[in-house]
């Protein structure tokens, strides 16, 4: 596995990003060696168990956790699912409210939902967001402070559209409240410094090039809470089952491994995204670029297009040799828009979603800058709506 | 007053709803009043996104019951769906909104 031929611009990595080579390497050195069920006694189980202890202290230490605070999962989504639906049951005597931004992903959001609902007094308190998808500190943290509230969500940086978002300010205001805050920092992880300011975080592996059913939720002791699982004791009754080991590896030495090149990827990344805001700012027509322009991650950039649709612009690029995501209606499954775009009031339609991954030339950026204008051209005039 | 022009896009997806306002908004003296009819969830959002960057007025957008206004079921598949009306004011055509990539 190769990934795209070297012709192609894959500029869709959020979430799946191309393999990094240590990933890769790590894999199979630890697929041979630690192949083993880490919780038998055996010497085979005691080496892949000491190789899976060996990727926690790693993974802890890029996140300036403790080892003892970090727990692998499956994946991104069940990572959070279990930490919103553990962490409820665990404080059901704080109560059975829920506060979360409105531009959390489906899987906070869901299981804040799925939480709250039937439960005595439950709520799932969704706080809105400005025009560039950022909460307000004083709303959200209002909202978390109300009587009630059991686990309070904010994302580090939204994945989508890019924008950062307060955790900060946020997680004082929910240490005085004694809220657990929980952190989906799945898009911000080996792309900008996540700080301390949670009490449970979640990373995805393979957002930063590791392998992509992994992940990783970190949390602090003082968290009280409870499986809404049946019982299993591996990844210290967090994810039943476990994970794989060899995975495990990949995403810690991975992780390790774009840590040490972070500042320097993120820089170059930052100026590319710059020029991709500029020019389809200023070279397609009828077109909204989303996102904080400043406070933001420094590989997401997302614009919109009027009178086209999503997967019609999707498809036209992908032809040119471009890969990109879209948050438009005909793009989903549900032919809903992206809530993300829907929270924050911007033109949902013609939606293209381009997140860098961390090897990108400047080459393949500008050509992609080339090719849009007249790939959204093409489709309007598909439409008949040039003149509109 | 005089009566409103009406487009009905009950039924059609993103983008077909917008274009259809636009192509009934051009050529329209400033000033002019349109209402939108729409069942698509993405409508009301992207007819406020296009008159901002088109420089006209979203006036108000209402959610009404399908049954009340079109006295029919209209239906998209997924049960009873939202209808919007969304009143719009036509702008001086010709002069691009000056913020719409702030």
């Amino acid at each position: 596995m190769t990934g795209a031929p070297p012709s192609r611009g894959y500029l869709d990595a959020g979430g799946h990003a191309p393999v990094h080579p240590m990933a890769r390497e790590a894999f199979l050195a630890a697929w041979s060696e630690g192949w083993a069920d880490p919780r038998r006694l055996h010497s085979e189980g005691r080496r892949a168990r000491l190789l899976l202890d060996g990727a926690r202290e790693s993974v802890a230490g890029s996140l300036g956790a403790r080892p003892q605070e970090v727990f692998f999962a499956p994946s991104h989504t069940q990572a959070l699912h279990h930490a919103v639906l553990g962490i409820a049951a665990g404080r059901r005597r704080a109560g059975a409210r829920v506060t979360v931004s409105a531009v959390e992903r489906a899987a906070v959001l869901n299981a804040g939902r799925l939480a709250t609902e039937g439960a005595p007094g439950g709520t799932l308190d969704v706080v809105p967001v400005d025009r560039h998808g950022r909460v307000d500190v004083e709303a959200m943290s209002g909202a978390l402070s109300r009587p009630g509230c059991a686990l309070a969500a904010l994302q580090h940086a939204n994945g989508e559209v890019g924008t950062l978002q307060p955790v900060a300010p946020v997680h004082e205001a929910a240490r005085a409240a004694g809220v657990p805050l929980l952190v989906d920092a799945g898009a911000s992880v080996g792309h900008v410094d996540v700080g301390q300011h949670w009490d449970a975080l979640a990373a995805d592996a393979g957002d930063w090039g590791g392998p992509p059913d992994l992940a990783v939720l970190a949390v602090r002791p003082r968290v009280r809470w409870l499986p809404a699982w049946p019982e299993d004791d591996a990844e210290g009754g967090w994810f039943p089952g476990g994970v794989s080991v060899p995975a495990a590896l990949a995403a810690a030495a991975s992780l390790a491994a774009v840590l040490r090149d972070r500042e320097q990827a993120s820089a170059r990344r930052r100026r590319l995204v710059d020029v991709v805001r500029r020019r389809v700012g200023a070279e397609v027509d009828d077109v909204e670029v989303v996102g904080d322009p400043v406070a933001r991650l420094p590989h997401v950039v997302t614009f919109s297009c009027l009178y086209v649709d999503g997967e019609a612009v999707v498809g036209e690029l992908d032809r040119r040799g471009f890969s990109v995501g879209s948050g438009s209606a005909c793009t989903s499954a549900t032919l809903e828009p992206s809530h993300v775009l829907r929270a924050m009031g911007v033109l949902t339609q013609g939606n293209i979603r381009v997140v860098l991954p961390m090897v990108v030339d400047e080459e393949t950026v500008v050509r992609f800058c080339d090719a849009v204008p007249d790939a959204v051209r093409q489709v309007r005039a598909a439409l008949g709506v040039e003149d509109l | 007053m005089t009566e409103p022009l009406v487009v009905d896009a009950r039924g059609q997806r993103c983008p077909l709803p917008v274009i259809a306002l636009a192509r009934r908004a051009k050529g329209l003296a400033a000033g002019t009043v349109l209402v939108l009819l729409a069942t698509d969830p993405a409508a009301r959002q992207d007819v406020a996104a296009w008159a901002r960057l088109r420089g006209h007025e979203l006036v108000s957008s209402e959610l009404v019951n399908s049954r009340q206004v079109s006295g029919q079921h209209v239906s998209t598949g997924a049960g009873d769906p939202d209808l919007w009306r969304l009143t719009v004011c036509v702008g001086s055509a010709a002069s691009p909104s000056p913020a719409a990539s702030s």
